[in-house]
């Protein structure tokens, strides 16, 4: 057999901390084979990253390789110096990591920074500038001439990506490393991206090493996986293998924790992982996982179980490897989720919403006259690319941007258009939940101060009334004593959005607008905080109203669902019936770009172009410059209502439900 | 709105042509105002102008002639307008200490003074800060860093006239290298005007030093750190390449900022050296004219380096804009 193109063997990495080596990587052991692509996966902590700088030799200056080897291409990686260090990673290896934006330099044209690439392989300026004019037609950039004249931040993030792929591929490497190439891109630039990524591969038969958290999109894009742990290998196999038949009981838990296939919050709670990743450089005598583990005995907290076969090319770290399908689940008891009346008032109405931003001299039509209703104890998920909407939609009925015209009625009042004028009453029935919890919560206060001054502000409580409240909200959100005497920074992400969620929660709220509370986390950490927000919906029956691009999510937590694209309100419908279809061909196209666990077939309708500016929307329906349903005319000149065409479904489109639902019969399994 | 326009497509010339003008705009109107508080303060706070240029043994009859004769009588929006006219014009107004001679003729030579003073101070200290600072971001957190970072900071802290004193006493008094004034015969040349300059100058460039050098690390120890950096890095390129063309472009950036503001404290913080070094430049000119009770000669000083100071950073903030695509073409979104 020959060499593969990567061998990692036995990688230990510290990192110098304060004084101490803490030991990051553990006896990594893994390949890729020529022309093979291999996942990488893990939560935020566990190395990922760290494999992949190890790799190109550019560690940060307090880590190093402690033991082990990597070799490329059949050369030793970690002896390189100097020059040979510079021709490796000149010719033989390349990285994408995540926030192709950064990756960019800003002062720099595009052009120059592809050019160089190629100038550093010893061609010429003129000769580099043609060669970058062909790397960008290769990663199908359709005006090559103009992206190379322009200014990173002058392209779109998809567009960003395509150029760090096309500099990537510039040496045609031996070694691709894709380290969350897609993460924080729409899912329809995702999926662009991903096939690019994949046909590219076809055609050079480059070996890949692709790093992500998303387990969808490693199951789509590679064919071998290896679960990284605290800095292990703790289970390597073929994906398809791994993912139906997991042998470790954290790949058993990950795979749990992911709301999929189409569960909803009254099918049950998610599943979450227990505990925390053990700290940075911890000594573990026996098995990593132990401590969370819930199959774990004396035996793995003392013996570290060896790396054993369990299937063909199938490997697992774990005694009980076995049965570590019977994972036991965490108890969690059922709940009585409200019913939602519909027949009764709405809780909060919005009428024809309007918000149009002045620009540079432009109007932006961020919101164009959207009309919905939420009603108590539901769920209103709100879904669309970025740039469609959705967080103007939450500010704007919040009254942190004014809107320009339209109604936003709370149990039948009209609320004053900006917050300023809104009542106490008013302001704690509406409340938020951000992305980024560091954003709403005072870094200099402790969390304790944190609440009790929402109490007093929100629900008008001080003294020993505060108290005893704050004591209640901090139990019903899981903080414990000791996180209250704590400030933000020493909490982890998903303590700070319990806080940031113990925070909205303080006044009582009616409605609380989530917008992508769970974006930044890890999906163990993610289904907790679901779980969580939905015990508070039994609990109080408050409506949310879920704002998030990662549509398994919102599947799982929304009674109905909302389409938005370019400000305007596209569909609105049950959850299920939005997701199963017919659905508006935005919809549909949106859902079959979503890489799925489960895999299936990979049918993906594309979307021509990008989303259209705001300031210039289309003539008649605004999706139609992108629709793959196009059907005449009509669809540039005239603007079809939003019509209930099912029992509370409403779409609009120029296409009758029944054509819709013949067209999509075909393509149904695929959007699942 | 033009139908069909797209945005991104809006031309670049007259994008930095409003930018410029914008910031022209502000600047007027910042000038009036400090024209507005100056005025007041110098003009009208001393309440009885007369009375104070005459002191108090002066008569009754003395002082309303005074006021009389320089229209400090008037109510206070007259008087105030009235030298707006004449400022418009570049009329200034008469020195009310030195009888007859216009303000200007006194305000001119000062302000070259100072100017040149300045001007050397600059040329010598923001190579000097920036490779200080260029050289400590490359090293950050090694030994070189560490001397610069900490001999910068606290050169910084020691106030210009105590430098200036410890030059004085080592350099020509001590050891007799330089003159311990700076100001030279009249008609003196270049070269001897650049020997006298050099002890004020370089006070003035121990006080700067360490701003420059230290807004200059953090720009390069950020862009070292930049993920662009890492980019140039795995593509393979030479550390010097990466060095020149993708940290230092960036990292010096925000330096031409701080750079700019720091020229506006050469002109406004000139006093205390000025002073020191018995050199007749606007710093010393407005402290003379505050202790001579010299109103309209102290309103012109103080405006003229005002006007000085925004005129400086109006320069840098367009020189910033253009060497910054991001700000050049707008921010995109």
């Amino acid at each position: 057999m020959s060499e593969p193109t990567l061998r990692v063997e036995g990688l230990d990495v510290v990192y110098r901390v304060r004084g101490y080596d803490r030991q990051v990587l553990r006896g990594v052991s893994f390949e890729v084979g020529r022309g093979e692509s291999y996942g990488l996966v893990g939560e935020s902590g566990c190395g990922k990253s760290t494999v992949a700088l190890s790799i190109v030799r550019y560690l940060p200056r307090n880590g190093r390789v402690s033991a082990g080897s990597i070799r490329v291409a059949g050369a030793d990686v970690l002896g390189y110096r100097g020059a040979t260090l510079r021709a490796y990673r000149a010719r033989t290896v390349s990285m994408v990591y995540q926030n192709p934006g950064a990756a960019l330099n800003p002062s720099l044209r595009v052009g120059e920074q592809v050019a160089e690439a190629f100038t550093v392989l010893g061609a010429s300026a003129q000769e580099a500038g043609e060669r970058a004019r062909a790397a960008l037609a290769r990663v199908q950039i359709a005006d090559p001439e103009s992206v190379l004249r322009r200014y990173p931040h002058q392209l779109s993030g998809g567009m960003q990506q395509r150029v760090v792929i096309a500099m990537a591929l510039a040496k045609d490497p031996a070694l691709l490393i894709l380290d969350e190439p897609t993460t924080g891109l729409d899912a329809t630039v995702e999926a662009e991206v991903l096939d690019l990524v994949a046909s590219l591969q076809d055609e050079l038969h480059t070996s890949v090493l692709f790093i992500s958290h998303n387990l969808g999109v490693i199951s789509k894009m590679c064919s071998r996986v290896g679960v990284l742990y605290a800095g292990r290998l703790v289970e390597e196999g073929p994906v398809e293998t791994v993912l139906r038949d997991p042998r470790h009981p954290y790949t058993v838990g990950l795979l749990r924790c992911i709301p999929r296939g189409g569960v909803r919050k009254d099918h049950g709670r998610l599943d979450t992982i227990p505990g925390f990743l053990p700290p940075l450089g911890a000594e573990i005598r026996g098995c990593v996982f132990a401590e969370r583990c819930a199959l774990a005995d004396d035996r793995c907290a003392l013996e570290e179980p060896p790396l054993e076969a369990v299937g063909e090319g199938h490997a697992s770290r774990c005694w009980h490897r076995d049965r570590a399908a019977e994972l036991p689940r965490e108890f969690v008891a059922d709940l009585e989720l409200p019913k939602v009346d519909r027949t009764g008032p709405p809780l909060l109405e919005l009428e024809g919403l309007t918000k149009v931003f002045r620009q540079r001299g432009h109007d932006v039509h961020a919101l164009t006259a959207v009309s919905a209703a939420v009603w108590p104890g539901e769920t209103l998920g709100l879904v669309g690319e970025s740039g469609s909407g959705k967080t103007t939609l939450a500010r704007t009925l919040l009254g942190i941007v004014p809107s320009t015209a339209g109604a936003v009625r709370l149990e039948g009042v009209d609320l004053p258009p900006r917050y300023q004028k809104r009542s106490r009453d008013e302001l704690r029935a509406l409340q938020i939940v951000f992305q980024n919890p560091d954003s709403a919560l005072n870094r200099r206060h402790s969390v304790r101060r944190i609440l009790l001054r929402s109490l007093r502000k929100l629900a008008g409580l001080v003294g020993s009334a505060a108290e005893t409240r704050m004591q209640d909200l901090a139990a019903r959100v899981r903080l414990t004593e000791r996180t209250l005497t704590q400030k933000p920074v020493q909490l982890s992400g998903g303590l700070k959005q319990r806080v940031a969620i113990a925070r909205a929660f303080a006044g009582d709220p009616k409605l609380v607008v989530c917008d992508e509370p769970t974006s930044a986390l890890d999906v163990s950490v993610q289904a907790a905080i679901l779980n969580l927000l939905v015990e508070l919906q039994a609990e109080k029956r408050v409506a949310y109203i879920f704002i998030s691009h990662d549509l398994g999510v919102v599947r799982y937590i929304s009674d109905r669902i909302a389409v938005l694209y370019l400000g305007r309100l596209q569909e609105l419908g049950p959850a299920d019936v939005v997701f199963d279809g017919p659905h508006h061909p935005y919809t549909e196209a949106l859902l079959s770009a979503v890489p799925t666990i489960d895999g299936g077939g990979r049918d993906r309708i594309k979307l021509e172009g990008e989303i259209p500016s705001a300031a210039s929307p289309p003539s008649g329906c605004v999706f139609h410059t992108r629709c793959p349903r196009k059907i005449g005319r009509i669809c540039e000149e005239t603007e079809p209502p939003l019509v209930e065409v099912e029992d509370g479904h409403h779409l609009r489109c120029h296409i009758p439900i029944d054509e819709l639902r013949r067209l999509q019969g075909k393509t149904e399994a695929v959007a699942r | 709105m033009v139908a069909g326009r797209r945005p991104a497509t809006t031309a670049q010339v007259p994008e930095i042509a409003r930018y410029v003008l914008k910031r022209l705009g502000l600047a007027l109107i910042t000038l009036v105002l400090l024209s507005m508080i100056v005025f007041a303060a110098a003009q009208l706070l001393p309440g009885n102008v007369g009375r104070a240029v005459l002191g108090r043994e002066a008569s009754e009859e003395a002082v309303a002639e005074y006021n009389r004769l320089h229209g400090t009588d008037r109510p206070a929006v007259v008087q105030y307008l009235d030298w707006l006219g004449g400022a418009v014009r570049g009329d200034l107004g008469e020195s009310l200490a030195q009888t007859g001679v216009p303000v200007w003729d006194i305000v001119e030579p000062a302000l070259v003074n100072s100017l040149k003073l300045a001007a050397f101070a600059f040329v010598l200290v923001v190579p000097l800060g920036i490779l200080g600072g260029v050289l400590a971001g490359l090293r950050s957190g090694r030994a070189l860093d560490r001397g610069i970072t900490v001999v910068g900071l606290s050169l910084a802290v020691v106030p210009e006239i105590v430098t200036g004193l410890v030059l004085i006493l080592v350099f020509a008094i001590w050891l007799g290298w330089l003159p311990v004034t700076a100001q030279p015969e009249p008609g003196a040349g270049a070269l001897t005007q650049v020997r006298y300059l050099t002890l004020p100058a370089f006070a003035l460039v121990i006080v700067l030093f360490g701003y420059i050098a230290r807004i200059t690390r953090a720009g390069v120890v950020e862009a070292l750190e930049a993920d662009y950096t890492r980019t140039a890095y795995l593509k393979g390129l030479p550390h010097r390449t990466v060095i020149r063309r993708h940290v230092l472009r960036n990292a010096l950036l925000p330096t031409i900022a701080v750079v700019a503001t720091q020229v506006g404290y050469l002109l406004g913080g000139l006093v205390a050296i000025e002073y020191l070094f018995n050199y007749q430049g606007i710093g010393l000119m407005v402290l003379q004219a505050a202790q001579q009770k010299d109103f309209t000669l102290l309103t012109a000083g103080v405006m003229v380096v005002g006007t000085a100071y925004l005129l400086v950073t109006l320069v840098a903030d367009i020189l910033f804009a253009l060497l910054n695509p991001r700000i050049r073409f707008g921010v995109a979104e």
